[in-house]
């Protein structure tokens, strides 16, 4: 059997057990969204300060739904995959003859898939309440899919954290740390109004803000490929880093032969 | 079978953490369609063993073959020849009966059409039908080993590896997976290695036991073999009266050495057998010991395990020098 | 009556500081939560101090350093009232009952827990602002009726969370605690001053006693005038409604114990 075939037989799995739970689906759609409602209206009064990029809030603040989305990606696939890893599921695949990396990338398949699916619902919400997407439909498609592989990097931090623990306890223990990293972004405002040196060097140092700003960059003035491609390398990089060391560490905890 | 469907174990070794010897130094043999019994109490290295036949775990030192593969060259081959049903069932219960077979079935290879037949064809085979199409999380736990043994037996193996397969299971569960068990190596000539702490259950299954404790194979041969070499039946006597504990074990010593007994009995194995029983009887009666209590007992695997390592497998210390 | 009362709530008490001292990383969430929220309010959203209409004398840190402050006695209220939680599932609930079967001392101690929690982390948080250069420009019994307002939150959010640990006696309903307290906080002036918030949200706002919480306080550490009455009613009448919630569930939730 090809690994494509493989892949999609343990994708499947990963998708269908993430939406026979509820819990698991629900917060992924709605947090993001009350957040959005939030500060839409908390801060709008924002765009009035000189030089605010654009005259509704809603359209800075949409992007933030999709970067949350990956988190709840990465602590979905990570939950799931350090399950497996508890149960001795893992173990059941590894007497097939399924290869280590399909296992890996079938087992995120699950939390990215919520992911994809939040994105939709997010854009979808925001068209309603007003967003404007400056590149249009092909950049409203564009954002989908940088919203998409945005969200499988982050599933390769939940799966490095789940076969590196073992434990479902230890991935959720993370989520809080990963939520902090989006606070120290460009969540909320753009990088030239952080007025505070040391705030603005942590948003700097911060991979979510290349990945918020290049998304934004798709919904606000045009098409930017200096927002837009360090996105993308920075996802590109996070998914390479985070899929080689999860790939080591399954390595070290399943030695099969 | 086409090809030799054995198992060869060639001083094999397991270190932990380099000083904890799991598995230290084991030889053993079974022969195409064999049901060889792995028995051993809790940490003895039985599941280290099998991880090591089903190669998930490499041997530090040793070899072993599995129907003539090599378990450390040739993982893929030793793969495609075994089914396992491991200690933990493995089992993800969100998923039903049937998508675990296909899951399964296809990973190995199944076309999407085999897959379906003969995984309909196993579920009925464990009394799972009715359920296949329920999700796991809401099986008892004898389901959830049924279901297991199907998915060990989806792609038609050779070698069967079951590690602890009836433990927690009801009367009914366990002589019926027995039951399938013994089918499987009689009808479809599987070699299958067992690992269990139950003693009944080697007795009953196995056609040949290995006892491991401690890393070790201290005893190997058939049920009978072993209970043989024993040799003896014991005899077990509960004095009426307490205080005659020690006159009883005194009387009793002229007949053959002290055996496990519990803590209000004496026990001796008869050296002549159970032809002696009159000769106690009349003993007891001529030194005024009344009995409460007199029992006869065939030699059982745990006298076996005893007289090897000085320890009941059923739990209770006793203290009595090992064989040598 | 009342001496048993009070033994028994400092029984409850003395333990709940006990595992804390032992396990001092308990803690830590409830630090973390509101010191991340100060640093990325506070620090990267100064500039909102700039918009047309918002004006504050005490500075943008200090009109966040309040939303954190009360954020800080609302959560310390849940840490606590997991506790509750936790008791039950261990079993350790049923011990207790049997040992003080007045629930006044039960609650009382869990409720002094919390004060006790928000009284040490609410002092780190204080430190660390005052070290960052905030500004306090109330008078010393204005920031004691800070501190008084804000202990009133926290008491209302451990009565709230208790009630629901009588009621389900199980942590899994953890986000279903912490949910309700997380949107009373978020539907408030968070970011700007109630007069700047438009839409929903003001309405919102307008209705929710936090809004008169948070009011009241930076009018305390601004020394500027500040609804104080209006405010202090809102809360102590919370926190009584929360007791009585709380009463209620726990009756309910004994009914079977003898």
């Amino acid at each position: 059997m090809s690994s494509t075939s493989q892949l999609a037989l343990i994708a499947r799995r990963s998708v269908s057990r993430t939406f026979r739970q509820p819990v698991l689906v629900v917060p992924v759609i709605a947090f993001p969204l009350i957040l959005l409602a939030v500060n839409a209206s908390g801060l709008s009064s924002v765009t009035e300060l000189p030089g605010f990029p654009t005259k509704s809030y809603i359209n800075f603040a949409i992007v933030v739904c999709f970067v949350q989305g990956a988190l709840f990606a990465a602590i979905s696939a990570g939950t799931e995959l350090a399950s497996d890893i508890q149960t001795g599921f893992t173990d059941r695949l590894a007497l097939t003859p399924a290869k280590r990396w399909v296992v890996l990338a079938g087992a995120t398949a699950g939390g990215a898939s919520i992911a994809v699916f939040g994105s939709v619902i997010y854009l979808v919400v925001g068209l309603i309440f007003g967003v404007e997407i400056d590149t249009g439909v092909v950049g409203a498609l564009v954002l989908l899919a940088l919203a998409i592989y945005t969200a499988i990097a982050f599933a390769g931090i939940g799966a490095w954290l789940a076969v590196a623990t073992g434990s479902p306890q230890a991935v959720q223990g993370m989520f809080p740390l990963l939520f902090v990293l989006l606070f120290l972004s460009t969540m909320s405002l753009p990088l030239d109004f952080i007025q505070k040196e040391w705030f603005a060097t942590i948003v700097e140092w911060n991979p979510l803000t290349y990945l918020i700003d290049g998304m934004r960059g798709l919904v606000i003035g045009g098409w930017d490929a200096s927002t837009l491609l360090p996105a993308i390398a920075v996802a590109t990089g996070i998914m390479f880093i985070t899929f080689t060391g999860a790939s080591r560490s399954l390595r070290k905890r399943v030695q099969r032969t | 079978m086409a090809r030799d469907n054995g198992i060869e174990v060639e001083g094999i070794v397991r270190l932990f953490g380099g000083d904890i010897r799991a598995v230290d130094g084991v030889d053993l043999s079974v022969a195409p369609g064999e049901i060889y019994g792995f028995l051993g109490p809790n940490g003895a290295g039985k599941s280290t063993m099998v991880l090591m036949l089903v190669t998930l775990l490499p041997p530090t030192e040793g070899r072993a073959t599995v129907a003539g593969f090599d378990v450390a060259k040739q993982g893929p081959q030793v793969r495609t020849v075994i089914g396992a049903a491991l200690q933990a069932a493995a089992l993800d219960s969100f998923l039903t009966g049937n998508e675990h077979m296909d899951l399964q079935g296809g990973l190995h290879g199944l076309s999407r059409n085999e897959r379906r037949t003969r995984g309909a064809e196993l579920l009925e085979r464990v009394g799972l039908s009715d359920a296949a199409g329920r999700k796991v999380g809401g099986y008892s736990g004898g389901m959830k080993r049924r279901l297991d043994l199907a998915l060990a037996l989806l792609h038609r193996p050779s070698v069967l590896f079951l590690d602890e397969p009836t433990t927690g299971l009801d009367p009914q569960s366990r002589s019926a997976l027995w039951a399938e068990v013994e089918r499987l190596s009689r009808e479809d000539g599987v070699t299958v290695f067992l690992t269990t702490q139950y003693l009944e259950e080697a007795d009953v299954l196995a056609d040949r036991v290995g006892i491991i404790d401690h890393g070790k194979l201290v005893a190997e041969g058939t049920p009978t073999e072993l209970k043989a070499g024993i040799g003896q039946v014991s005899l077990e006597a509960t004095p009426v009266n307490p205080n005659d504990r020690e006159r009883l074990a005194a009387t009793l010593a002229r007949f053959g050495e002290p055996a496990a007994g519990s803590p209000k009995s004496v026990a001796v194995r008869l050296a002549a057998g159970a032809a002696q029983l009159a000769d106690v009887v009349r003993a007891l009666d001529a030194d005024s010991i009344e009995v409460a209590d007199l029992q006869l007992h065939q030699p059982s695997l745990d006298d076996v395990f005893l007289q090897q390592t000085g320890r009941s497998l059923e739990g209770e210390e006793v203290d009595k020098e090992p064989a040598s | 009556m009342i001496s048993s009362t009070l033994s028994v709530s400092l029984a409850v008490l003395r333990r709940v500081m006990i595992q804390t001292i032992k396990n001092p990383a308990i803690i830590i969430p409830s630090l973390a939560f509101p010191l991340v929220f100060l640093i990325a309010f506070a620090g990267g959203l100064s500039i909102v101090a700039d918009v047309p209409g918002f004006s504050f004398k005490g500075g943008y840190t200090a009109f966040q350093f309040v939303f954190v402050f009360t954020q800080t006695a609302a959560f310390g209220g849940i840490f606590t009232g997991y506790r509750i939680a936790e008791d039950y599932e261990s079993g350790f609930a049923r011990r207790l009952l049997i040992a003080a079967p007045h629930s006044a001392g039960i609650l009382l101690g869990f409720v002094l827990a919390g004060l006790a929690r928000f009284f040490l982390t609410g002092l780190i948080l204080w430190g660390i602002a005052l070290v960052a250069g905030m500004n306090v420009l109330g008078s010393p019994l204005e920031i004691l009726a800070m501190w008084l307002l804000a202990a009133n939150v926290s008491i209302a959010s451990t009565l709230w969370v208790a009630g629901l640990a009588f009621r389900f006696q199980s942590v899994d309903i953890g986000s279903f605690m912490q949910m309700p307290v997380f949107i009373l906080l978020f539907l408030a002036p968070v970011y700007v001053p109630l007069a700047l918030l438009t839409g929903w949200l003001k309405l919102a706002a307008t209705y929710n006693p936090v809004t008169a919480i948070l009011t009241a306080n930076r009018g305390f550490i601004s020394g500027e005038e500040s609804k104080a009455l209006l405010a202090f009613g809102l809360a102590v009448g919370l926190a009584a409604l929360m007791a009585l919630w709380a009463v209620r569930q726990f009756h309910r939730a004994h009914r079977s114990v003898a």
